[in-house]
């Protein structure tokens, strides 16, 4: 779909428009015909319905953070669409592994949001009991990963996992999130690598949301796209308007479906944009200009999306208003149990290292929740 | 002298020695415009431009391979990796190739480089934004390792690992960044690596710490002083090559030491310097000595300060080694 000759994008939304990006929504939410996957309405409303709620929800929870009720937050602003359409298009069977910013994503495959909620508090129902940051979720039950910190590694071992359910002839597929910064480790070149030589039914879904914190994707890669990256690879490279849920629907879903029927692997480009900071704990004011946030925010793929669905008569301001309290009372639920709720025991610091504790943590656990107890939690 | 907390005191040493030599150069990951995600390099690209503070792509191997290339030809690179606990991807690149330079080559070729990461809890960062990974490194032969706990020392410690000829690791107590300030000199001194300092005298125990634990430490000798027993704490500021002999004399006259650090207690630099205490002064020790440290654990969220060896870990095992 690219075409070398392309100008280099640029960080603003007119590189939406580049050739060789595939585009279902005009700015405006007018679906293109000739290109639209014409999904049925009540599917197209279920993705819009869960783009909103993960947005109130980032919206909610950076409050929670900036009343210090929360440590941490790193949110989806912008990005719901790719994140969204992209779940949506695969199977429950298929697998999914996380970047950090793909909660929504969890939540649309059916993980509790009580359960989100108690994670970002690291409380005693959190199932993995405080252990991890906010944000650091995981989620097996629903063929979700788990959340690691370091940049680049969900995308080797996603490789690994579409190639053992190759190896035992299932049927399944697996997509794996990551952002543009992390297309510079070693883990992508080698992911891109192994997927195509062995021809893995992998999806690589690449949020180019336009920054790695404070680093512009210009600087990045000197390479005129993301997508152009599987050429080398001899993995197929689609670019998307990743702020259109439809044509992400599509792309994603075309390529599982080539993956599914053996095809390999497919090297997906999200452009999207991230229009909050990195996280709680970043200020883009220091590093960029708010113009270019504005001229992102007219092409916000909820707005589009909804306009999309506002023309077909399937949307209107009292759902809207509806939907936006329904989610914020729920939250407001989850957020009141959840901090209501104990930490974890101390005991449970010591378990879960091996699969069977050994002597020295034995040990040690004895020591610890007998010894004295630390003045603040934190 | 000019008060400054950890993050000026580091920041002023870095323009300094820009300024002394054009050969001294900055990168890393959001290094420039932002100055880091502590702040530690801000202001540096104003002042230097984006050719010495160099933003990079998100590649640690990256950084450190084409740190070591440049430094392999003359120059001297201070890379900076965001957090200790993201080195790793660069760790072919530090342990395989840094770190042997020197000795395979027969000094032709040489790595004069100060790979500067924060390091350490306190900020509720979870298993990876917490981690105290010196050991690994310390293991790996060829290598330097600098902890300062303050920003005097960190300012004289980071001036001589820019300048010494081999590849330094410069680990910053994140937590100490903005807690601590001093009245610091301005002018150019340098803290010669290897050398520890013992910053509380006493006669009964030792004490040895290192980074943010050290603050941890000072406060436990003083309860501990409270009910009769005076430890001595050294703040050993270089780990590695470690200053033997600042040690040896301390315990000679105590007879009892505590080790407290932040990573696991397996393999940590504690058990090097309890080999190294028995092997030499064994027949001066009165009572086993202890290691107050992080359990064998990754680096919790929740239960963060049960994990870390505060204060209330370490005034017991003073008083208990004192008492034994
Ligand atoms: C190996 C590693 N190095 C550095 C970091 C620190 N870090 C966290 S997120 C990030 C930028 C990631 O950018 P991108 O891949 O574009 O993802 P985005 O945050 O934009 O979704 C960096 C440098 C890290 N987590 N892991
Ligand atoms: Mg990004």
């Amino acid at each position: 779909m690219h075409t070398p000759e392309e100008p280099a994008p640029t960080n603003m939304p007119d590189a939406l428009r580049a050739h060789g990006v595939f585009r279902v929504l005009g700015d405006e939410g007018r679906a293109d015909s000739a290109t639209d996957p014409k999904l049925p309405l009540q599917l197209v409303q279920d993705i819009y319905r869960a783009m909103v709620r993960t947005r109130v929800i980032d919206q909610q929870l950076e409050r929670l953070q900036r009343q210090g009720r929360i440590g941490f937050h790193i949110g989806s602003v912008g990005e719901e669409a790719c994140i969204l359409a992209s779940a949506a298009a695969l199977r429950p069977t298929d697998w999914l592994l996380p970047c950090y910013r793909e909660f929504g994503a969890l939540l649309w495959r059916g993980f509790p949001l009580q359960t989100y909620v108690d994670n970002m508090f690291g409380n005693i129902d959190d199932p993995v009991q405080g252990r991890q940051m906010p944000d650091h979720y995981t989620g097996r039950k629903y063929r979700f990963g788990s959340v690691s910190s370091p940049i680049g590694t969900q995308m080797t071992q996603a490789v690994g996992m579409a190639w053992a359910a190759k190896k035992k002839g299932r049927d399944e597929v697996v997509g794996v999130f990551f952002g543009d910064g992390a297309t510079s480790s070693a883990d992508f070149h080698t992911a891109m690598n192994f997927a195509g030589v062995f021809e893995t039914p992998t999806l690589f879904l690449c949020r180019n949301n336009r920054w790695a914190i404070s680093l512009p994707s210009e600087q990045q890669t000197a390479a005129a796209t993301f997508a152009e990256k599987g050429v080398a690879y001899g993995v197929h490279g689609v670019r998307v308007d990743g702020n259109d849920a439809l044509a992400t629907y599509r792309v994603v879903r075309e390529a599982a479906n080539r993956a599914r029927a053996g095809g390999g692997p497919t090297l997906i480009e999200l452009m999207t944009y991230r229009v909050g900071g990195h996280s709680t704990s970043d200020d883009p004011r220091a590093y960029r200009v708010q113009d270019e946030v504005e001229r992102w925010r007219r092409i916000d793929p909820i707005k589009r999306l909804r306009e999309h669905l506002v023309r077909q008569h399937a949307w209107d301001e009292a759902r809207e208003r509806k939907l936006v309290s329904d989610t914020e009372q729920e939250l407001k639920r989850c957020i009141e149990a959840s901090e209501g709720k104990k930490p974890p025991p101390i005991e449970s610091m010591f378990e879960g290292v091996f699969d069977r504790q050994p002597w020295h943590l034995r040990e040690q656990q004895a020591q610890c929740v007998s010894g004295p107890r630390a003045k603040a939690r934190h | 002298m000019t008060e400054m907390n950890l993050v000026q005191a580091i920041n002023g040493t870095l323009r300094s020695e820009m300024q002394a030599n054009p050969d001294v150069i900055v990168l890393g990951e959001d290094v420039g415009k932002v100055g880091g995600v502590f702040r530690v390099t801000q202001g540096l690209i104003d002042e230097f431009g984006a050719d010495r503070v160099i933003d990079t792509p998100l590649a640690e191997g990256g950084i450190i391979g084409t740190a070591i290339g440049m430094a392999l030809y003359g120059m001297r690179p201070v890379p900076e990796i965001q957090f200790a606990d993201f080195i790793f991807p660069a760790f072919d690149q530090i342990v395989s190739e840094a770190a042997k330079f020197r000795y395979r080559s027969g000094g032709e070729y040489t790595v004069p480089m100060t790979i500067r990461a924060p390091v350490g809890g306190g900020i509720r960062g979870g298993h990876y934004h917490s981690q105290s990974p010196e050991a690994l490194f310390i293991h790996t032969a060829g290598l330097k390792v600098v902890c300062p706990s303050n920003p005097y020392d960190a300012r004289g410690l980071l001036r001589s690992a820019i300048r010494d000829n081999d590849p330094v690791l410069f680990f910053e107590p994140k937590r100490v960044y903005r807690a601590v300030k001093m009245d610091v000199p301005e002018d150019d001194y340098a803290i010669p690596l290897g050398e520890a300092k013992v910053v509380t005298e006493g006669k009964d125990v030792t004490v040895i710490a290192w980074g943010a634990m050290l603050f941890e430490a000072m406060a436990a000798a003083q309860e501990a002083s409270a009910q009769g027993v005076q430890a001595e704490v050294i703040d050993l500021r270089t780990l590695w090559p470690v200053d033997i002999d600042t040690i040896t004399e301390s315990v000679e006259k105590t007879g009892r030491v505590v080790i407290v650090h932040e990573a696991p207690k397996a393999c940590g630099f504690g058990a090097e310097l309890l080999s190294l205490i028995t092997e030499r002064s064994f027949l001066s020790l009165e009572a086993p000595p202890l290691r107050v440290t992080g359990w064998d654990t990754p680096f919790p969220y929740t239960l963060e300060n049960e994990y870390l060896p505060l204060q209330h870990r370490i005034t017991p095992a003073i008083l208990d080694t004192a008492r034994y």
